[in-house]
């Protein structure tokens, strides 16, 4: 068939043509809410928001535990919880849900045991009732423990075998060494030896009120739902408060250590460092310089290693947040003939955050984004209930997420440079690279700054 | 079971005279709007020898266009606060932008810039490969179960080129495409009477569609090629394949069947959607019950209509699959024979009307919570009209599976014959020891994602 030439597509009379500005923007409305701590210790969070006739559920009970065997307890624990009461079992568990359009799920992890789960707003009732059972009554028939841990085993080994969990765990212990906050996954001998005996135990010791936050989000009165729950969850007591992660040390910068994974075909690139918590002062400004560093598309980093030169498929900056403050993380997927070179062109990023600050199009560029963003992703029922009970675990509440938009817009290019200047710098970073060091070992010892295996 | 709402949105459509199809969907809940456009092609429409074209195809939309330079997209979106991506099926290619309102006229404009102007140069062309392989290498070659099951079990049930062949490309084929293959391609496929422009949420009407008319009106129209059908009679027998997995930890299976023809019945085919639900939804799900808690045969098992796990996704054929992951000492075959049977029970007895009914319950509550999601309403309402020319679906999907009655599951279970499917193995290395670490448990996600930008 015949066509243009690729000069003549890319071409019109025309020419270029002017890009339209901006219109005013509609600022967030604030929407109805409530936020209240109940006699049990529980916090509430319930927001208004109607667009469909759903509620989204989270619940988020903070569950640290320093025994070596706490993390596969509380991994069974979490995937048995909602398997059985003295009044209900799986399935009926399973058809009350669905029969209202609703679903619960449990997760564990360091620091939280979270439920999270959605019904059509009729059902807000029964879910919260079945809620209430597995809190109070969560039974860990000793059938449903056994097959769950040999399920969960199964899952397990099916997850370790993930690139990104390896990498994530090498960077766990490179960071905090062997702190319980590293022990993201249970040993699979460990949750073999786990007895249903040992997750009643604890349950009754670390499913409590007191610290945690539930947070209903939907199509809803606030102080109808807060009411509801109030009621429904009455029973759920206790006398002691929620076992909180131990205190994390803060990081400091040091070699990259190189681990070695078995015929890897690209390798996994982890930076972090030391940042500060949202509720920090400079926490705007360090949010706007980790953007212009590597937190979205048109970062230096990622226009450098993706766009540039075409060395991964996605590199990210993010923050992890902790009650104990916040890390950066930096990530990307590498070819092993390309690691050692994206490497450098990492640490060049980095030290030109310190020698070359944000400039004032980066900051407007980064600014726009992270108001916009925060937009986008609190429109829906999910991402709004998912970013009130994030910020809940911190000690932060919804005026804080209405208030952050101002907040961004208040913050100077020198507030940016300084943040630039402090957090970015190479020597503050540590991590690990994943991959095969058969291949890697040579080009990242050449570079330095590399641990060897 | 009574009294499960059903969604409205309000939807107007409108031609351009370059034969660009317009859909508007004003919704105000939220200050944010979506932009996007569909073109009808997708990876069953590349040529032989250029497997993974439609999708590279894509990546080199977003490096520019008369008025944008390679690296303006992503900034003048971002700095728009604003996100975006595209997608790859075997139908369509996707392209979106959220933004929020104040920046619409922007996203317009850009949509436009690229649709009458992309730039097709050789150095985005060798980047983009670059990136596409990196892709491919995190997402398919360099984890366990990558591209399972829809790059692995598609040549096992189809024969011809189109429906069999790998849509993330062999690295060879990638490697030889060039700048008159892409303007070639573009030409074909990209003319504006073959997308559908979707613009959707905090827009007024008359506005949006005065600014739709100023951006997108002088796109010259071009011809619109002709779309071959893709129909391929369906296997005579059942065909087995085994693929080997170095990275897999434990056996899995895949097990393909055809779907009836969307636009001969959409009640027909959403019988099966109904029917994948029905199998693996929830714990006391058919399937579930039998294989993961009864008889402990699988760790995980999933069901769904289309080959990213989307219904009504593509036009004919179209794919049911489901998958299992199973233990290393249970076989094949009694996994196989076990869904058999419970699939025949389905198919002679019909579900329970309440277990239908609970099941409804829970898809609509669902589908609620995912189109509360304006991108993902945005982009069901754009795939509809392109597909089917009927976005109407939006809500018209809702209802017809409210109103499926148990007579049209057990025709379509009646309708997944053992002697007409495709069976795909994995089999895990010999020795897959315990990696050195651990993980999460995986699942959630039924089917893989589409390839993106």
């Amino acid at each position: 068939m015949l066509h243009r030439s690729a000069e003549q597509i890319g071409q019109t009379e025309l020419g270029p043509r002017p890009l339209p500005p901006l219109r005013a923007a509609r600022p967030l409305a604030a929407p109805a809410a409530a936020d209240t701590v109940l006699d049990s210790g529980l916090r509430v969070i319930a927001v208004r928001r109607p667009a469909v006739p759903m509620v989204e559920l989270r619940l988020e009970i903070p569950f640290g535990g320093t025994h070596r065997r706490h993390p596969a307890r509380a991994e069974v624990l979490a995937a048995t919880l909602l398997r059985g009461t003295s009044r209900r079992d799986r399935f009926t568990i399973d058809r009350t849900l669905a029969g209202v359009g609703a679903s619960l799920a449990a997760a564990v992890d360091p620091e939280h045991l979270s439920v999270s789960g959605s019904t059509l707003v009729s059902g807000l009732d029964t879910v919260l009732e079945v809620l209430s059972d597995a809190l109070t009554a969560a039974s860990y028939p000793t059938a449903e423990v056994t097959r769950e841990r040999a399920r969960l085993i199964e899952r397990l080994t099916v997850s370790r075998a993930q690139p990104r969990v390896i990498a994530r765990e090498a960077l766990q212990r490179r960071r905090y060494g062997n702190h319980p906050f590293t022990r993201e996954w249970p040993h699979p001998e460990d949750v073999a030896a786990v007895t249903p005996a040992a997750v009643r135990a604890l349950h009754r010791r670390a499913v409590v009120p007191g610290g945690s936050v539930l947070v209903l989000v939907g199509d809803l009165e606030p102080d109808w739902a807060v009411g509801m729950a109030e009621s429904i969850l009455a029973g759920w007591r206790a006398d002691h408060p929620a076992t909180e992660l131990a205190p994390l040390p803060p990081l400091s910068g040091a070699d990259l250590q190189l681990v070695h994974r078995d015929a890897a075909v690209q390798a996994q690139l982890r930076l972090s460092a030391q940042a500060v918590a949202r509720s920090d002062d400079r926490y705007p400004a360090v949010q706007l310089a980790n953007l212009v560093f590597g937190g979205y598309f048109s970062s230096r980093w990622v226009e450098n290693i993706r766009e540039d030169k075409g060395y991964t498929y996605g590199a990210h900056c993010g923050f992890e947040f902790t009650r104990y403050g916040a890390t950066l993380v930096a990530d990307a997927d590498t070819a092993n003939e390309v690691t050692a070179a994206a490497l450098l062109e990492t640490r060049y990023e980095q030290g030109r955050m310190v020698v070359a600050p944000p400039t004032e199009a980066e900051i407007d560029s980064a600014r726009q984004y992270a108001i916009g963003s925060l937009i986008i992703a609190t429109s829906s029922q999910r991402g709004l209930a998912g970013h009130l009970a994030t910020l809940a675990t911190l000690g932060l509440d919804l005026d804080w997420l209405l208030g952050h938009p101002a907040r961004l817009r208040a913050v100077t290019r020198e507030q940016v440079a300084e943040a630039a200047a402090e957090f970015f710098a190479p020597s503050r970073f540590t991590g690990v690279v994943v991959g095969d060091a058969t291949r890697l070992a040579g080009p990242l010892a050449a570079l330095g700054g590399v641990q060897l295996p | 079971m009574a009294g499960i709402p059903l969604p409205s949105v309000e939807l107007h459509r409108q031609r351009l005279p370059n034969g660009l199809r317009v859909v508007l969907s004003p919704d105000p809940t939220a200050p944010v709007v979506v932009v996007a456009v569909h073109y009808d092609v997708g990876f069953r429409s590349e040529p032989q020898g250029r497997t993974g074209f439609a999708h590279l195809f894509e990546h080199l939309m977003f490096q520019g266009s008369e008025s944008l330079d390679n690296r303006a997209y992503a900034r003048y979106v971002q700095s728009s606060g604003g996100t975006f991506n595209g997608s790859t099926h075997p139908d369509y290619t996707d392209y979106y932008e959220v933004v929020p309102s104040a920046a619409v006229e922007r996203a317009l404009f850009i949509e436009a810039d690229r649709m009458r102007a992309p730039r097709l140069t050789e150095e985005n062309l060798r980047n983009q490969i670059d990136v596409v392989k990196e892709e491919i290498r995190l997402n398919v070659l360099n984890k366990p179960y990558g591209g399972f099951p829809w790059i692995m079990l598609a040549p096992v049930l189809y024969d011809t080129f189109p429906n069999a062949h790998n849509g993330y490309g062999d690295f060879s084929e990638l490697d030889a495409a060039t700048v008159e293959d892409c303007a070639a391609f573009f030409d074909a496929y990209y003319a504006p009477g073959n997308a559908v422009l979707t613009v959707a949420g905090d827009i007024d009407v008359d506005t949006a569609i005065e600014l739709v008319h100023r951006y997108f009106a002088d796109i010259p129209a071009r011809p619109v090629p002709h779309r071959p059908s893709f129909a391929e009679p369906p296997p005579n027998q059942e065909r087995r394949h085994t693929h080997p997995d170095p990275h897999a930890p434990l056996p899995a299976l895949a097990i393909g069947y055809r779907l009836p023809d969307p636009a001969a019945g959409f009640l027909e085919y959403l019988s099966y959607e109904v029917l994948s639900a029905l199998l693996a939804d929830g714990d006391s799900a058919r399937l579930q019950q039998r294989l993961v808690h009864t008889d402990a045969l699988a760790a995980e098992v999933s069901a769904y209509c289309g080959v990213f796990g989307s219904p009504l996704d593509a036009r004919d054929p179209d794919t049911f699959t489901i998958t299992a992951v199973h233990p290393r000492q249970v076989e094949a075959d009694r996994v196989l024979a076990a869904a058999d049977e419970e699939i025949a029970r389905l198919a002679k007895d019909g579900p329970d009307p309440d277990e239908l009914a609970r099941i409804k319950a829970r898809w609509a509550a669902s589908l609620f919570r995912e189109h509360d999601r304006l991108v993902s309403r945005a982009m069901a309402i754009g795939a509809f009209e392109l597909l089917y020319g009927r976005p109407e679906l939006i809500t018209e999907m809702p209802a017809m599976v409210a109103a499926i009655e148990p007579e049209q599951i057990t025709a379509a279970a009646a309708g997944l014959p053992p002697d007409s499917r495709a069976v795909l193995l994995v089999q895990p290395a010999r020795n897959s020891p315990f990696p050195v670490s651990a993980g999460h448990p995986s699942g959630g996600r039924p089917a893989d994602a589409a390839p993106q930008r």
